[in-house]
């Protein structure tokens, strides 16, 4: 079959696009366009849903088709059109605020099904499309419109709690990191099975720099650590900077003091979500936060592929259904005229 | 029940032919009352009787044991000729302690019979049901027809040589009282026979013979003693020719759902979450899977509501169902259902409320919930099933209209239709309608750009699904612009999309058919109802007019739009009652649209109305009869 072959400004929309200037999001927005043409599925094929919030407006502006649904229930109408619709290509596009809080539920259950669909989730730490109230991946002790003495909720880490949850894909990017953020999306649509990518966006308008540690290029390589799967984890300007696993605990080392093989070697196919978890505590400034694949498994049963497999096996079992046959079954009685 | 005059005498007992009875099995709620109830429904209905039930029970899995708490109760009235209700006043109670003799015996009539299991009286028993005295008294003795059957200490013997430890033994008590049961009133065993064996004949045969030889016990009780000087037989009723099955409320409309998805070509996607009295719903259809049907038990009401949605963006008949406090959780998603105009079953199995409320008794007070529980301005279609066997084609019809407007449907059962159970005539499959669906076909070069909000002549926009080429559109829950569908924040489009979106809904009354009346059309007193108190409602009004008085009943399926004539026909008579199981829903609704009085007859027992009730309240405001010349039945 020859597909006609598109570029990224086929995936565009004719909406205006609406958010700040400067936004992280428009990054995010134009890889997606570039990724999308390279994965070879059809527009029509693909479908973006999302909740509320600056980055749930996403499907608007793709050439796609899309539903821009309520608070935080995203995975929810994903998991109805996924289960009913194998045969598309199905990316919900989240934010901190609709995926953590007030759609934290759906999110773990989503995660747990292993429904095959793609989740981007743009984290910039802070409610924008609300104008500025702390978010729950907000850090403790944020000045914000809702907490003028500092935030005292505990921030969640979003990729523990998917890892907690077992998902099989689980990755990071960042929104300025363009090329790894696209490579990051082909690496997630290539999944079978739920993918979360979650993107460190920044909001220039409520919370600027609040990542600048992670996305200004001078700081990156100090304080993030690239993820490669079977390669040992190291870091720095100089790569002089290592990880090391001591029973329960991961520490940073020196080369200098220690050997290559002694690191920790990253492993994302392991079954054992431990170190994948483990991976994810890391934090900024005590530790490089890591970027890129944090765990990608493969063989896990999808939700999609059970719930069209039943159907299938009952089919397959008891013949296609048969309405007279069901109506005049067990037991029944005649009335003579 | 009647008793004919002409009582024939076969054996050394007396055979009485009646018309119908009405019988109440009572007992703890571990005591198996509830399979008793169906399984004597079932053979009732096998013989050709009409049937209608009650099931009665406590919200708790296992009340404490012997208490009144714990009572749990199944009524059912089999008759020879077509019943509505389940009765009024009961012909017979059945009881396996004084907790369920105490909470029950109100409803006995004068004369009634009242079988005791004897063994379950002890001092023990008594003091559960917080008595200080055997409630057997003399008083009761004179006033019904009382029968001391020691059931416990028979069944022990009937099942004695299967060696069965006396607790696996006493549970087969109501199994000897279901043999008694069927004996007094002429039932056959072999319905109840082949159950034990479906049930329990591979996977447990010591049960399986436990529950036959008690069955059987209990029958040759009634035969052999000389307790019982009397049996009972009820002919088989009139029903309209055809093949007839019982059915439940809960599976009719699981059935009509899977009808619908025939007639339409379409899988059914159904999602729910566990919640009394809806659940039964999910356990039906999803036994079903070969006729496409793909259950999802979601994490939430929320979750259930929207991703029906999401299956019905991708082209699926979608439903979700919950009861009263669930449907409060799936309200968001149905304003979103509302302006994205997608087609959606919304499905409400009402019980008491508010919030939790009783969750195992019946009320219809979810009418307003349903028509106004939405933000913004966002009215949906609303239809109410009356009875059991309607429910299958209650499910059908929400369906209809919800593909033809595209638009979700809210579709109002209750547990009393739920639960309860009747007749249903097997329709033949091969003479249902289809119902039609379209769906846009790719888009060929050159084509005008697709509009996804463009409006047909019901004001329906188009069905377009993802995988179609050349139709990318995108839905959501701002404002779209009029046609083209792209977001829009401009005033008069917003008030064009809601009116048009008002008018659509409005429009649905030009499809459906005119309010139907039951009597004449004009007079003194008509009675307006609606959803599962058809059955009461029908059967007071009929004793009504045969007692001479002008009343007429409308029953109305279609809550929202109300049938085109109904304005009219409230203006035909000198006063309309409403009765419901609520504060009034209907009635403010009513006197709101149309300005014309009404009349409330509002209770909120977690029971259904009785007939007499029903009847006294009509006779309250009614005229009497004029009788001059006129011949009162």
């Amino acid at each position: 079959m020859n597909l006609p072959v598109l570029k990224a400004a086929d995936f565009a929309s004719d909406q205006d696009i609406r958010w700040c200037p400067g936004c992280g999001d428009y990054s995010i927005l134009a890889q997606m366009k570039k990724v999308l043409p390279e994965l070879g599925i059809a527009r029509e094929n693909t479908v973006f849903v999302s909740g509320i919030g600056c980055s749930s407006r996403f499907p608007y502006y793709m050439n796609t088709y899309g539903m821009h649904s309520i608070h935080g229930r995203a995975p929810t109408f994903a998991t109805g059109l996924k289960s009913t619709r194998p045969d598309l290509s199905v990316w919900v596009i989240t934010g901190d605020g609709d995926a953590l809080s007030i759609g934290g539920n759906h999110f773990i259950h989503v995660l747990r099904r292993n429904l095959d669909i793609n989740i981007v989730l743009f984290n910039n730490r802070i409610y924008g499309l609300t104008k500025g109230q702390y978010s729950p991946t907000s850090e403790e002790g944020q000045v914000t419109k809702s907490t003028p003495m500092g935030s005292i909720d505990h921030p969640l880490n979003p990729l523990s709690v998917a890892i907690a949850a077992e998902a099989t894909f689980v990755a990071r990017s960042l929104d300025a990191h363009v090329k790894h953020l696209a490579d990051t999306l082909k690496r997630a649509a290539a999944h079978k099975g739920t993918s979360l990518v979650e993107v460190y966006q920044n909001c220039n308008v409520f919370n600027d720099g609040a990542m600048a540690y992670a996305q200004e290029k001078s700081q990156r390589l100090e304080n993030t650590i690239e993820l490669e799967h079977g390669k040992p984890l190291i870091f720095g300007t100089d790569r002089d900077k290592g990880i090391r696993q001591v029973g329960t605990q991961l520490e940073v080392v020196n080369l200098k003091d220690v050997a290559e093989d002694d690191l920790l070697f990253h492993d994302e196919k392991a079954m054992d979500p431990s170190l994948h978890f483990l991976l994810s505590r890391m934090r900024h400034p005590v530790m490089p936060e890591p970027i890129g694949v944090f765990r990608d498994v493969e063989g896990v049963a999808t939700y999609d592929e059970q719930i069209n497999g039943q159907v299938a096996a009952a089919k397959a079992k008891h013949g296609n259904g048969d309405l007279n046959a069901l109506f005049n079954s067990g037991d029944t009685w005649e009335v003579a005229s | 029940m009647s008793v004919q005059p002409e009582g024939q005498l076969i054996a050394d007992k007396e055979i009485s032919e009646v018309d119908g009875i009405t019988v109440r099995l009572a007992g703890d709620s571990g005591d198996g009352m509830q399979l008793l109830g169906t399984q004597l429904t079932n053979t009732s209905a096998l013989l050709g009787n009409d049937v209608a039930t009650f099931p009665d029970f406590p919200a708790e899995i296992r009340a404490p044991r012997g208490t009144r708490a714990g009572v749990s109760g199944f009524q059912v009235q089999f008759a020879n000729s077509e019943i509505f209700t389940p009765g009024d006043t009961l012909d017979a109670l059945v009881v396996m302690n004084p907790a369920a003799m105490v909470t029950n015996i109100a409803d006995l009539r004068r004369g009634g019979l009242l079988i005791v299991n004897e063994d379950g009286f002890d001092a023990k028993s008594l003091k559960l049901a917080a008595l200080t005295e055997d409630p057997v008294t003399e008083e009761i003795e004179d006033r019904y027809r009382v029968f001391k059957v020691p059931m416990t200490k028979l069944t022990r013997d009937a099942v004695k040589e299967l060696g069965l430890g006396m607790k696996e033994a006493d549970r087969c008590k109501n199994f000897f009282a279901m043999g008694l049961v069927y004996w007094l009133f002429g039932r056959s065993l072999e319905p109840t026979l082949r159950f034990i064996e479906n049930k329990f004949g591979k996977k447990l045969p010591d049960v399986a013979a436990a529950n036959e030889k008690s069955l059987r016990a209990g029958w040759a009780f009634g035969e052999t003693t000389e307790t019982f000087g009397i049996t009972y037989r009820v002919a088989p009723a009139k029903l309209k020719p055809g093949t007839y099955k019982n059915m439940m409320g809960n599976q009719a409309l699981a059935w009509g759902l899977l009808a619908a998805g025939k007639r339409s070509g379409k899988d059914v996607f159904y999602s729910g979450y566990p919640i009394t009295p809806a659940s039964d719903i999910l356990h039906e259809l999803s036994r079903y899977k070969h006729f496409g049907v793909r259950t999802f038990q979601a994490e939430d009401e929320i979750s259930a509501c929207c991703a029906a949605i999401g299956a019905a963006f991708g082209g699926a008949m979608a439903v979700t169902a919950s009861s009263g406090p669930g449907i409060a959780l799936k309200a968001e998603a149905m304003g979103l259902g509302f302006i994205l105009e997608l087609p959606l079953i919304v499905i409400n199995v009402q019980r008491g409320g508010p919030s939790t409320g009783l969750p195992t008794k019946t009320e219809q007070s979810d009418l307003l919930q349903a028509m106004f529980n939405r933000n913004g301005e966002s009215p949906l279609p609303v239809i109410a099933a009356q009875s059991p066997g309607d429910c299958f084609d209650a499910a059908q019809e929400a369906w209809r209209i919800a593909v033809k407007f595209m638009t979700p449907v809210i579709l109002l059962s209750d547990g009393y239709i739920a639960n309860g159970s009747e007749p249903w005539k097997v329709p033949d499959a091969n003479q249902m309608e289809p119902i039609v669906v379209t769906h846009p076909p790719d888009a060929a070069e050159g084509d005008a750009p697709f509009m996804p909000y463009a409006r047909n002549e019901n004001l329906a926009r188009p069905w377009a699904i993802p995988g179609t080429a050349g139709l990318m559109h995108r839905v959501g829950g701002l404002e779209k612009a009029d046609g083209s569908g792209a977001v829009s924040y401009d005033p008069d489009n917003h008030q064009l999309m809601t009116d048009k979106r008002a008018a659509k809904i409005e429009g649905i009354a030009n499809d459906i058919p005119l309010q139907e009346v039951f009597g004449e059309e004009s007079g003194d007193v008509l009675v307006i109802s609606w959803g599962g108190t058809y059955g009461s409602c029908h059967t007071a009004i009929d004793r009504c007019q045969r007692e001479g008085l002008s009343v007429s009943h409308a029953h109305i399926r279609y809550m929202n739009p109300m049938p085109r004539n109904l304005g009219d026909l409230m203006r035909s008579f000198r006063k309309v009652l409403v009765p419901e199981l609520n504060s009034g829903q209907l009635r403010m609704l009513l006197r709101a649209k149309y300005l014309v009085d009404c009349i409330g007859f509002n209770k909120v027992k977690g029971k259904p109305f009785s007939v007499t009730e029903l009847m006294d309240q009509i006779h309250s405001i009614a005229e009497k009869p004029n009788l001059n010349g006129k011949q009162v039945d």
